[in-house]
């Protein structure tokens, strides 16, 4: 945990012109220290009971979703429900291969999701580029840019495997293992170097926050 | 309540809005957004609650196919190439296939032949399936997508008897078909084409007789039929709008000119029109996949012999194969020369036309609100657009 | 068909005309003449449909050749007209006059392979990459594997087992030692 009286240094926000620098955040995300005990199994419960989905079609695994939103396999009664805007969503679903472009939305749709916030990755392509390991174009490993918690292989995964997919992270949640969003925030520079790495095109502030 | 017909305009002529006069407010719709079949933007200049100029932004889903697909054995490339467009992936794989088959001089059985048009019919109902499901989504009718998209998991699930697969069935190959059809199949499909019919009755009267969905739906997007050769729109955009076109009929591919249908062909071409042609398209796949279950061949090959497939090399030649896929269209151009790998594939996708030039021209004075609505009576993918 | 070709040929000096299929074939004229051509077959012989435009990378001849496909939706017949131009600094006249959707075809040609269209709406925007700082990436000289293993970082453990060599091991083991 970062020393509260010691305010860590402002973002350099580069990608930003001058005039713009001032509008968007400036600062680094920072751990938050989940509470104890009973209470923290409550908050965690509550967590995993209401698992709302960002409502971003990345890749292909995006035309699994549907089967699952609708009344033969029925996401709802879960819990999960799909959310217009970041701002209103805790779980992030990669769906399958990133290009760079859309590489450079899930950082910031991302880092614009309130906390606590989980990330699952279908297919395989997310784990090691999938079928498109030699294109130019699409990443290899989503776990460099941004935390996964549950990977959900096959390609794609069903509708039966996403459910058991989201029975697994539930249970990663209740157990005080669903971290992803403080390890970003401690790693923060290692993952920003990542992203920076591959997406050119960076005209955006450091933390999309 | 009919809005303004509009005029075709060459794509040089835009609008240019004076973006500095505060008047108007520049926002993005997508990629992260529920209005987006699929995963692409628009970048849309509004004046108040109307939209006065648009730019469509694809290449999220770029994976460079074309590219890798120049890279792999012409059987390695079968896995690949059912992925571009997602939602119909059999029309990837019959073009595919075809284009290798007239190149090489391969005549594929004649079981084959019922099998793929099979294939290419169910997957049709199951596209228009999941689409009126979007459709209707898109002005806030729920109900409909639950239906729809349901009754598409009982057509996947017979894709899943026959093909092993639910969403990419990899089941047209070089050659012919990669399995026959399981004990029993045909008795499940026409079960569950009854259950489909049945299902497209109540969404018949749930949705085109819905006053929000009529007022909504009419007078949006309206395509005038000159458009059609102008920006080389093809499919049930074109057929809505008067020019009675359908590859399946002109061109007569596979088992098509054996079985009896005639293409539907409408008089106006707004987003209820379409919506309605493609309803009737639907009852139409039905009937066929009915027809093909009487009259496929019960005994014979389903695939042809190819040589070893590490060592297949197909003489040079170049050749276009087109399909009419549920929204129009959709060809696979192959140029071999000669070696084991194609020197170059280039797949033609009808959304290229229709949610690039089509869609930036007919958004002009649309209400943001209905912005996603016309999109989806586009019926447009992206994936196609960049591959 | 025959006729096609020797008005084409007569008019335009169209040569090597194919016949693929009873309804598809393929000629070849001069990259300088290609918007005539077009004009021509779109508006005397009824080729009104565009169905693509696309680029062939002939890099041991040194040319892109140009793709453009046209049906006839009257006669059901279908055309695909081949230019030659050159792999250094290739440019060729527009037609985006002609239809409406040509001038995204042009834009990709231009990003995919460096085909300029003076003129062309748009044409020097990005189409599909972001950012991008390579060569033209269809051109045969670009070799995506390694850009891939130069730029994106591995999740090791990955083996690719080649099915040439495999099967050679398999079926012939006393060869292989």
């Amino acid at each position: 945990m970062s020393d509260k009286r010691l305010k860590p240094a402002p973002l350099a926000n580069e990608g930003l012109p001058p005039e713009e620098r001032g509008l968007f955040c400036d600062a680094a995300p920072r751990e938050y220290e989940p509470a104890r005990g009973a209470w923290e199994n409550f908050l965690n419960w509550a967590r995993s009971e209401s698992l709302w989905l960002l409502g971003f079609g990345t890749g292909c695994g995006a035309i699994e979703l549907r089967p699952l939103m609708t009344s033969r396999f029925d996401m709802y009664r879960y819990g999960i429900q799909p959310r217009p805007t970041p701002r209103q969503s805790s779980v992030f679903v990669i769906g399958g291969y990133a290009s760079v472009k859309t590489l450079k939305r899930i950082v910031r749709s991302y880092e614009q999701m309130m906390g606590p916030k989980f990330v699952v990755a279908l297919g395989s392509c997310t784990i090691n580029g999938g079928m498109y390991w030699d294109s130019y174009n699409t990443i290899k490993r989503i776990d460099q840019y941004i935390p996964v918690d549950v990977y959900i292989a096959g390609c794609m995964p069903r509708p039966e495997a996403l459910l058991a997919g989201f029975q697994e992270l539930k249970r990663i949640i209740k157990a005080g293992d669903g971290e992803g969003q403080n390890e970003y925030a401690r790693n923060f520079d290692w993952y920003k170097a990542n992203q920076k790495k591959v997406i050119k095109d960076w005209n955006m502030p450091d933390y999309n926050w | 309540m009919r809005r303004e017909k509009q005029h075709a305009v060459p794509p040089a002529e835009r609008a240019t809005p004076d973006l500095d006069s505060g008047k108007y407010l520049v926002m993005w719709q997508g990629p992260q957004h529920p209005g987006i079949t699929g995963n692409m933007s628009l970048r849309l200049v509004a004046e108040g609650d109307t939209v006065v100029d648009c730019e469509t932004h694809v290449g999220y889903l770029h994976r460079g196919f074309e590219k890798l697909m120049e890279r792999r054995l012409y059987m390695q490339n079968f896995p690949l190439v059912c992925r571009i467009a997602v939602p119909e992936p059999d029309f990837n794989e019959y073009c595919y296939a075809a284009a290798l088959e007239e190149l090489a001089g391969v005549v594929i059985p004649e079981k084959a032949v019922w099998l793929r048009t099979l294939s290419l019919e169910m997957i049709r109902l199951a596209s228009f399936l999941m689409w009126i499901g979007g459709q209707a989504g898109a002005f806030g009718h729920g109900t409909i997508a639950q239906w729809s998209v349901t009754m598409r998991d009982y057509v996947l699930d017979l894709f899943e008897e026959l093909t092993g697969g639910r969403i990419y069935h990899m089941y047209i190959i070089p050659g012919g078909v990669r399995g026959d059809v399981p004990a029993g199949f045909w008795k499940r499909v026409l079960a569950t084409m009854d259950v489909v019919e049945k299902n497209l009755d109540d969404i018949e009267l749930v949705m085109f007789h819905n006053a929000v969905f009529k007022a909504r739906a009419e007078g949006l997007g309206y395509i005038p039929r000159d458009w059609v050769d102008q920006y080389g729109i093809t499919g049930p955009n074109a057929r809505a709008a008067g020019a009675g076109r359908d590859l399946r009929k002109d061109s007569g591919y596979l088992a098509y000119p054996r079985l009896s249908f005639e293409p539907l062909v409408g008089t106006e071409s707004d987003a209820y029109g379409r919506a309605r042609l493609r309803l009737g398209e639907m009852y139409q796949a039905i009937d066929l996949i009915r027809q093909i279950v009487d009259r496929t061949p019960a005994n014979g090959p389903f695939r042809e012999k190819l040589p070893n497939p590490l060592h297949w090399k197909i003489p040079a030649g170049e050749t276009y194969v087109a399909a009419e896929c549920t929204r129009g269209e959709y060809g696979f151009y192959v140029v071999s020369d000669g070696s084991d790998k194609p020197r170059r594939v280039a797949v033609r996708g009808p959304s290229y036309t229709h949610a690039v030039s089509v869609m930036e021209r007919l958004v002009r004075g649309v209400n943001i609100a209905d912005v996603a609505g016309l999109m989806v009576s586009l019926h447009t993918y992206p994936p196609e657009i960049e591959r | 068909m025959n006729e096609l070709a020797t008005r084409l040929a007569g008019r335009y000096g169209a040569r090597d005309w194919h016949d693929q299929r009873k309804d598809l074939a393929a000629a070849t004229v001069d990259v300088a003449r290609i918007r005539d051509v077009m004009a021509w077959l779109r508006d005397e012989e009824g080729y009104r449909h565009l169905s693509f435009m696309t680029a062939i990378d002939n890099i041991e001849r040194g040319v892109f050749t140009l793709a453009y496909a046209l049906r006839n939706h009257g006669t059901g017949h279908g055309l695909i007209i081949h230019a030659d131009v050159g792999r250094d600094d290739p440019k060729v006249d527009s037609i985006h006059l002609l239809w409406g959707q040509a001038w995204t075809y042009q834009r990709e040609m231009k990003e995919w392979y460096g085909i300029d269209f003076p003129g062309s709406p748009r044409v020097d925007e990005e189409f599909v990459l972001e950012g991008w700082e390579g060569p033209p990436m269809m051109r045969r000289d670009f070799d995506s594997l390694a850009y891939s293993d130069a730029t994106y970082a591995e999740r090791p453990g990955r083996v690719t087992h080649d099915p040439a060599a495999h099967m050679r091991d398999r079926l012939f083991p006393e060869a292989a030692r």
